[in-house]
Parts: C-alpha cells; structure tokens; sequence
C-alpha cells in the first residue's frame, strides 16, 4: 500500500474529504473530522497500521481545536475536530492507542476538554497550583494565574494499590538521590520484585506552552531551546521548521547542514554521556570515567567551535548564529578520528565483560509488541525492533541527500537500548563527516519576516531521544498563538513502567538509565 | 581485564589543575576550595542538588564536575543522596509551583547551619519562564538564597567558581 492510500482510506473511514495539503504543515496532511467521528477516526487509523505520534488542542476563539497526528510509512496526518467551549467533549483516542493517554489528560488538564470514555479519570499534568475547573491554556486564563500563596504538596494522587502478603509499596521522590530531575515513582513490590511501577510526573510543569503565546521567533526559539536543555538543538531546530513552515521562509543550504551537524553532535554527547551512566549503575565506574572523559572532549569542542558547550540558541529562525571555518573543520575530523577507535574499543570491553553482560542482559525487557502499542521512539523503539527514525523514514533537508543508518535490535533490554547508542553514535560520526565534505558554501541566516496573516506549522525532527514533533500558529499580528513541542519522551515514559516489572527493585536506577526519560520535555 | 588495565595505564591521569586552563581570576579555585573546605566544613562539603524546575541543562553541567577532568572530589566536595546529610543546596529553577512544597521540605530537612545556591539564570531570576502560573520564578522566591552562580547552563568552571565564593563569604563557624 502506498504512503497516499492509507491517507485516503483514513479520509474515507469518517466520511471527510481527501486530506489536504496545508503548505505549513508538509509533510503532514490536514484531517478535518466531526467530533462524533473522533473515536471512529482512532479506531481506523489502528486498524490502518498507523502510529499515534501526537495529540494536542488549542483555544481558537469561537471554538476548541483538538489535533491528533499519526503517521504509517513515513506519511503523516494530523486530524482536527472542533468543539464548543460550553460543551468541550469528544471521545477519546486512549482506547485505540494507549500512547494518546497522558496526552489527553494533560489536553484536559489545561485546556478542559473531556474525552468522555477515557479510561482513566485521573488528573496528569494538574497537581495544586491551580484548581480542577481551571484551564490555563484557554485564552482567558492570564499567563500569571491566580496560584495560592504557597502552593501545596499533591500528596494526595491516587496511585494504583496492590494487597497481599508481604506486598509493600516504595515511594520514591520527587527529589531523588542523585542529580537528576524530579518526579515520582510508586513501586508496588514483594520481595525484592516489582510487581508494578507507576510514574506520577508533572513536577517540573513550568507553563511553557502558555508563556509561549504572545512571543515572537526569535523569543520562541529561546524558549524551544529550554523545553529540555539536553536535547536544546533538537527541539530548538523542530520549533524554527516549524516557524520556517509556517511563513515559508527559505533556510540557506549552508544553515541546514550546519544545524543537521550540530544536531549530530548533540546526539553523540548524549549518547556518550548516557553509555557512561548506564554502566555506571551496574559498578563498572572505570566505563563511566572512560565514556565521561569522552563525553567531556566533546563538549568542549562544540564549546569551541559553537561559542556553547550544548550549542543552546545556536539554532535561530531563518538560520544558525554561528558559522564554522576551515579549522574548525579540521578540528571537528581530527577529533573523530581520534574518538572512534575509543569508542569502538569501549564498546568491545564493555561487551566483553561477563559481569556487565549479567546486569544488562534480559533486565528492563520491553516485549516489541508492548512498544509497538506504546510507540516508543529513538533507542528506546530500536532495541525493540521499532525501526523508525525521521531522518531516514521522514527525511527533511539536509538528510534528505545522505543515506541514515538506523541500527535495530529485537532483544528488547537494556544490553540493547546500550548497543543502539553505541551503534549510532558510530553513524552520527559517519554523518557529520559526511556534512562536513558536502558542508555547500553561502550565508548562514535569510532574514527573518513575521506573518502577515494566521498561519500555522510543523516542525519534525529526530533529535537523540528520537522523534520531535513541533507545532505552532501564528496570529495575524506575527505573534505566537500556538507552541506544541511533543518531546519524545512522551511515549517512552509509559513504557518505562511496562519494562520495569518483574525486575528487582535494585535495577530500577539502570532500567531508568536506559531509558532516560525526559521531565522537562515531557512535563513542559 | 588487560585491555582495562591497558588503557588505565596508557591514559594516565587527566585530571587538570584548574590554573592549567584559566584566566587569572579563576586561579586556584581548586586549591582555595580545599582551604576553605578545610577550613569551615572540617575537610569535606557535603552538596543536595535539588532540581526544582530545570529544563535540564545545570544538571548536565553540575554532573561534568564529577568528570575526570574537573573531579571535584577531590577538593573535599562532594555530592550527597539527603538533605540530612548536606551542609550546601545547589538548586537549579524556576522554582515550579509543583515542586514549591518539595523545595521547603528539603530546605528543612538540611540541618543549621547551612547555604543555598541558587544555579542558572533560571534558579537567579527565573529566567526564560518567569513567574507565571506554572512557575514561582526564582529560587530566592521560595527559600532563603545565599549565592547565585549565573550561566545557561554555568560552565563547570563556573559552578566550582561559585561554590568557593559562596563558602569564602561563609562566616566561620
């Protein structure tokens, strides 16, 4: 079947009309569906093989918005139904795609939409900072709230509970033991066996979506940079395409590869840094230093040759901020050249080693057919036979000339989700030496124009967690109406909570590790 | 296990003297951090980093102290998993609302004497995001804050930088 047949089949199921394309949101076509068909078009789109990638809703005015995107065969569709204020309800997506579940109560949470059978009532992103008939993303709510003067502890979620003999329940955060982000887990376990893990995140919610009406490109980019200062390029670059998208400004060849390289490099540092951390929570302190030390040689090129050590705000609308010389070229091959060798021989010591191979082997499994329902992306989906990659199924400029490897690996543990990163921290060095060789001459930015008129984008880009759906709307003033960055964490979280059982609670850290969430991303 | 032990004795130690990279004013912050550590915490500064709303990124940069390269350990710092056992807060914001109640405790649970510092433009002034709905903005909105280290994130330099001024205007105890 081809990319356009499932498309129009999806059309058909609730009787809409051929998608059409909206210049903004290429490549993604535009689904106008009746409210009463939402859950229709949810069961369709299952049947039809698709994945659930996003869903988001927005206060139009005179009407709520709700968006759903899916993709199937690197073809996407966002669908949008409209509802009343007064009567803001429509079914719900979750009974389809267990991936479209937080999602939702997040989309009721602060924007009051009711999917009426949902099968979970239970707030997600709301704690005690503002009351339950309240929607912060509704235009009349004021960005700075009416909040109590000391906001409350939630301690009053109802977690899932477990009876028996000898069952016990952990509590565990929102402040953890190292330096991490914060947000809660609920371990149900017996023994030294989890019976069940249940996430309570939320806790670094900080208004992003909300604090982003109003702003202007430059002012958004800033604030995509800060929705997860790890991946800072990634989504920085997802917010600009979409704003580029969205007023078809023309981006220099030259910014796109040097954006694709920073991205790329953003990607190994990760990947670096988190191989270290993973070993280092099975005792193997002398990978953690070694991959540490290389993680930190990185940094400080891109420090050098970026003016940042995360590149943050190097990505700007119309273009990059910094340009890269003859020898920071150099400099950046030299480096690779020296770093490979490293990192192949960490991978083969690692691999070697009869103790790591019996902490990481077979913990943390996650079924492919459990993260084909969850939609799990990035490494996460590609140690459990989820091949997709954006750059390769999806591609966008510059990856649309280069050929993307995308490791796969079906065993599902957390051995995997390593040797995926190891593998494509290889193919990233293999891609920016390839950026490099190609890297076309000419200017860095084009100038920047506001809209003129309402106009709205997508930006989808596969940042190291994997792929970054961006969206926004611009209001005829040229101002921010709309910002929507689905962090992939999103649908990797949930199935950290599936993978986690039957582990012993002693392995939850590595199982975390390897999964390696984000809450900023997630929480926003 | 040889090639292990082959590439722990090909590397050598990595760890630099901080002088060896920096300008004047950052000197030795190494050695007067070990003095002052000496000096006011009986050799050893104990650190609770609380994320209270980061976006993630003064995480990274408070993890890279720990690299081989800056190993911060070694000046007698270093980072604790309780508030109970921490004489220093290294927080990272805006203070979000949902973690308002989080911070007090641990502040709380951190026995007298001890200092707050707040990290980033973020824990300083709130930074990108403010106070809003969402976000009680800086950290000294919430807690009692001794120093402030800005950056975005702040370099590691910057952090062990920030850490020895806020111990050096420590009144001795």
């Amino acid at each position: 079947m081809s990319a356009s047949d499932w498309r129009e089949q999806l059309a058909l199921s609730v009787e809409s009309a051929w998608p059409e394309p909206v210049p903004g949101l290429a490549p993604a076509r535009l689904l106008d569906v009746n409210a009463a068909d939402w859950g229709a078009l949810a069961r369709a789109a299952k049947e039809l093989g698709c994945r659930w990638v996003a869903g988001w809703g927005e206060d139009g005015g005179k009407e709520i918005l709700v968006n759903a995107c899916f993709e199937k065969d690197g073809a996407y569709v966002i669908a949008r139904a409209r509802v009343d204020h007064a009567a803001a309800a429509l079914p719900s997506h979750a009974l389809s795609y267990a991936a479209a579940d937080r999602s939702e109560r997040h989309t009721r949470d602060l924007l009051g939409i009711h999917f009426s059978d949902h099968p979970d009532g239970r707030r997600w992103t709301r704690h005690q900072a503002w009351a339950e008939n309240e929607y912060p993303l509704r235009k009349d709510f004021a960005a700075a709230g009416a909040p109590p003067p000391q906001t409350p502890p939630d301690d009053s979620y109802p977690f899932l509970q477990a009876q028996g003999s000898g069952v016990y329940e952990i509590p565990v955060g929102p402040v953890h033991a190292g330096i991490i982000e914060p947000g809660h887990f609920r371990f149900q376990a017996v023994g030294e066996m989890v019976l069940n893990l249940e996430e309570h995140l939320g806790y670094v919610h900080k208004g992003i979506e909300k604090i982003a009406e109003g702003r202007d490109a430059v002012a958004l980019a800033r604030l995509a940079g800060r929705v997860s200062g790890d991946c800072t390029v990634a989504h920085t670059w997802a917010a600009c395409m979409a704003m580029e998208r969205a007023v078809s400004v023309d981006v220099p060849e030259r910014a796109r590869y040097l954006r694709a390289i920073m991205c790329e490099r953003e990607r190994v540092a990760n990947h670096l840094g988190d191989i270290g951390a993973v070993l280092n929570d099975v005792a193997f302190t002398f990978g953690f230093y070694q991959y540490a030390r290389l993680r930190e040689d990185w940094t400080r090129l891109s420090r050098a040759l970026f003016d940042h050590r995360f590149m943050m705000d190097r990505v700007i609308p119309g273009g990059v901020a910094v340009d890269l010389d003859a020898a920071g070229i150099d400099g950046m091959r030299e480096q690779m050249r020296a770093l490979r060798p490293e990192v192949e021989q960490l991978i083969a010591i690692a691999e070697d080693n009869t103790s790591i191979e019996d902490r990481l082997e077979t913990a943390g499994y996650l079924d492919p057919a459990l993260a084909r329902e969850f939609g799990t992306l990035g490494y996460v989906g590609r140690a459990s036979s989820m091949g997709f990659d954006v750059r390769r199924d999806a591609p966008y400029a510059p990856y649309d000339r280069l050929e993307v490897a995308v490791p796969i690996y079906h065993y599902g543990d957390v051995a995997a989700r390593v040797k995926v990163r190891g593998a494509e921290t290889l193919v990233a060095f293999d891609l920016i030496d390839r950026l490099l060789l190609d890297l076309p001459p000419g200017p860095i930015t084009t100038a920047w124009q506001p809209p003129a008129s309402e106009v709205e984008g997508l930006g989808l880009v596969e940042g190291w967690r994997g792929e970054i759906l961006s969206y926004v709307r611009f209001d005829a003033a040229g101002k921010i109406a709309r910002f929507y960055p689905r962090d992939p964490s999103w649908l990797n979280w949930p199935a950290l909570e599936k993978l986690m059982r039957e582990n012993i609670v002693p392995d939850f850290p590595v199982c975390n590790k390897s999964v390696n969430g984000s809450y900023s991303g997630h929480d926003l | 296990m040889l090639r292990i032990l082959g590439k722990i004795q090909r590397l050598g130690v990595i760890t630099e003297s901080l002088v060896a990279r920096d300008e004047a004013a950052l000197a030795q912050i190494g050695e007067q951090l070990r003095a002052h550590v000496g000096a006011l915490f009986g050799g050893s500064l104990a650190i609770r980093q609380v994320d209270a709303g980061s976006c993630n990124g003064c995480e990274l940069e408070i993890h890279a102290l720990n690299n081989p390269y800056y190993a911060i350990e070694r000046f007698g710092v270093h980072f604790v998993a309780s508030p109970r056992h921490a004489d220093m807060l290294l927080v990272t914001g805006p203070v979000s609302r949902h973690m308002e109640a989080a911070l007090r405790r641990t502040y709380e649970a951190t026995p007298s004497p001890k200092l707050v510092i707040a990290v980033g433009e973020c824990g300083a002034s709130g930074g990108e995001f403010g106070v809003s709905y969402a976000s009680c903005g800086a950290v000294a909105n919430v807690i009692p804050v001794d120093a402030v280290i800005h950056g975005c994130p702040p370099t590691p330099l910057a952090l062990a930088h920030g850490i020895l001024q806020a111990i050096e205007r420590c009144p001795s105890r």
